[in-house]
Formats: C-alpha cells, structure tokens, sequence
C-alpha cells in the first residue's frame, strides 16, 4: 500500500483567475478513506481555501457529488483505494456553472424541480387528509424507487443532453414528478403532465441512459422519462381515437 | 443567487462542451452509433417501399430492381447496413424493457418476459416480410 495519494483538483478563484486551473495535493493514503476525508484532509490541514460541499457522509444528503477521475460520484462513497495508484483527479459536476472550486450552481436544478409540483396535490386542493391516506404495499412499491432520489445531481452531470440543452428539464426532476405521478394518493397527473410534455420535457430526452447508471440510489431516472413518454403518446392516441367518455 | 452575494462574486464559470463529447466515454459512443444508425432504418424502410412498388409495376420492372441489389457496390453497401440495423435493432429492443412496465395479475412481468415479447415480435414481422416477398 502506499504511504501517499496524489489528487489533482480543480481550482477556480474568480477573484483572481479568468479560468479554472488544476492544483495538486499529496495527502496521506487510508485504506478506510473516501475521497471526500482526503478532500477535508487537504481543507484541515493542507490549504484551507479549497471550497466544496459535504454533509452527512453517508450517502444520504447528496451535497458532495464531483466528478472524480472524470465519472460523476458522490466523493463520501468513493473509496480512495478503488483509485490507485492515481493521481486522483476531482472536478465540479459537469453541467453547473461553476461558482468556486468544486461548487456548483444549483439553482437551475432548483427553479425546475418547483415547476413538476414535486408533492403531493390533491384536487379538493387540502393540504392533508382528516385521517391517513391509506396505501397498499403494491402502491408503495409503484412509486418507491423513485422517491430514494437524494438531489445529488450525478444523473445532471452524466447527461450529456442537459449539457448540450440546458433548458431540459432533466432527469432527477422528471423521476420526481413520476415519483408523483405514480402515487396513488395524488391526483397532480394531468397538470404535471403537461409540464413534463413541453418541448423541454421528457421529449428533450434521447435515452442515453447514463443519469441511471450514475445513479447512487438505483433511481432508473431514464426509466422514468421512457415511462412518462409511453405514458404521454399513449394517452395522445387514447385522445384521438376514443370517444370523449371511454378515456 | 442572493444579489448581495453577486456583488462579491465576479463571474460564474461554465465549461464548453467539446465538439468530440461523445468519445468520452463507451457509453456516450454507443449512444451516438444507436442514434446514427437510425438513419439505417429509415434508408430500409424507403428502400422496402420502393421494393414492393417495383414488384408491382411488373417482372420485368422487378428483376431490374434485384439485378442492381445484387450489383456488388449495392450488395456490399447494403450488408454493412445489414449490420448498422441489426446495431440499431438490438440495442432498441434491450431498452423496451425499461420504459414498459407491464403488470399482470397485480404483479410486474420481468423483464425478461417483456424482452421476449419483442423478440418474437420482430421476429414475426420479419417472417412475415420474408414471406411477402419471397412467396
């Protein structure tokens, strides 16, 4: 085992630099280590003005998602031995302007999470029920998958769409709204289907499949949007050919 | 963004996406392959078209038709395109499964079941064209 690991770090300083530079760190090697202890090892004890963000460090907040070794990844549940001999490289998620270092602009992400209604909306328009809405296992297990997303943005930096076209509306937000969508207590599926049907919706997708593979939660966000196109062309045949009352 | 904040903040950074995005990695380049190789299907579908129009203008108009596939430039063009659809056709039908979700008896059908279900789909309708036109 080495006694050193030699991470490359992407550095941008916008009060001092016009584009982002790399900077590099020897820090020692743990077998135990994740990438994001080498990342803190470097802020505690090395140069304190390196910036990113982390949380919980246990795979549940999805703050500290960068792109090590070029592959988006949540950097507390990336072991730095699964990296040897490196040098490791880390980078801010592709797709986000960058405001310092590795931290992302979200804000986009954000604005179109609120435009799918991510809860649960009910015609009578009540907040809540007097009792429960009560569910069978069966339509738990309908939406469940979906409702593990953590808002880490791997699926945003794995698609290459979302970075080509960054007005689509993207995966996490779209496997979200079909979190909804799916839930039988919710009644928000007509109107949310409209919003996802936009030319910047789940039409913008081409199903390169990659924000599922990424995914740390096993989401499928593009079995998501697949599902909520056959959902939307079926129901646009069922409008042509049916007659008004039998839809 | 707090304006605020904006103040003390010169410029955001965002990176340009390079035109060879796509060689970045295997599963980018398989993307692009599956999404050229539609242009494939589309030359098949004109050119099946085009087929059964010359098979009804009579067999004289048709075996001109077979004489120039079987031309070696034709021949050789049209089994690489062979290839691009079977490219297209395989990667398509192991994505089917995902955006389907077929429940029967209150239980989700496996993929593997949906999967073969295309199969045998393309594969009728591949016997059937064989025999429209070789019949």
């Amino acid at each position: 085992m080495p006694q050193t690991v030699i991470l490359d770090v992407r550095r941008y300083r916008p009060e001092d630099e016009t584009a982002p530079t790399w900077q590099r760190y020897e820090v020692p090697f743990r077998p135990e280590w994740m990438v994001l202890d080498a990342l803190n090892h470097i802020k505690d004890h090395l140069d304190g003005t390196l910036s990113f963000r982390w949380s919980c460090r246990m795979g549940v907040c999805g703050s500290c998602g960068m792109m090590v070794n070029g592959e988006p990844a949540l950097t507390c549940a990336t072991y730095l031995e699964n990296l040897l001999p490196g040098p490791v490289r880390v980078e801010p998620l592709r797709g986000f302007p960058v405001i310092r270092d590795l931290v992302g602009d979200l804000t986009d992400f954000l604005t179109k999470l609120q435009r799918v209604t991510p809860w649960i909306v009910r015609e009578d328009g009540r907040e809540g029920p007097e009792g429960e809405y009560l569910q069978t296992p069966d339509q738990l297990a309908a939406f469940r998958p979906y409702a593990m997303c953590i808002n880490c943005m791997l699926c945003y930096a794995a698609c290459p769409i979302y970075e080509l076209e960054p007005a689509f509306l993207g995966p996490a937000a779209i496997a979200l709204a079909q979190r909804y969508n799916l839930d039988s207590r919710d009644e928000g599926g007509d109107a949310r289907m409209d919003e996802l049907s936009q030319h910047d919706g789940i039409w913008a997708c081409t199903f390169v499949g990659e924000c599922s593979a990424v995914c740390p939660k096993h989401v499928d966000p593009a079995g998501a949007i697949q599902r909520a196109k056959l959902e939307a062309a079926t129901a646009w045949v069922a409008d042509l050919v049916l007659p008004r009352g039998a839809r | 963004m707090n304006p605020a904040y904006r103040r003390y903040h010169p410029r955001w950074h965002r990176e340009r996406m390079p035109i060879f995005w796509w060689l970045r990695k295997a599963a980018y380049a398989r993307f692009i392959l599956r999404e050229l190789t539609s242009v494939g299907v589309a030359y098949a579908v004109v050119l099946l078209v085009i087929q059964a129009h010359m098979l009804g203008l009579g067999p004289d108009a048709y075996a001109r038709f077979v004489a120039w596939l079987r031309s070696p430039v034709v021949a050789g063009l049209h089994g690489a395109l062979l290839l691009a659809l079977l490219f297209h056709t395989l990667t398509w039908l192991h994505l089917a499964p995902r955006a389907m979700v077929v429940r029967l008896g209150g239980r989700r059908v496996p993929d593997t079941v949906v999967l073969a279900g295309h199969y045998a789909a393309w594969l009728g309708a591949s016997a059937f064209v064989a025999w429209a036109l070789l019949a």
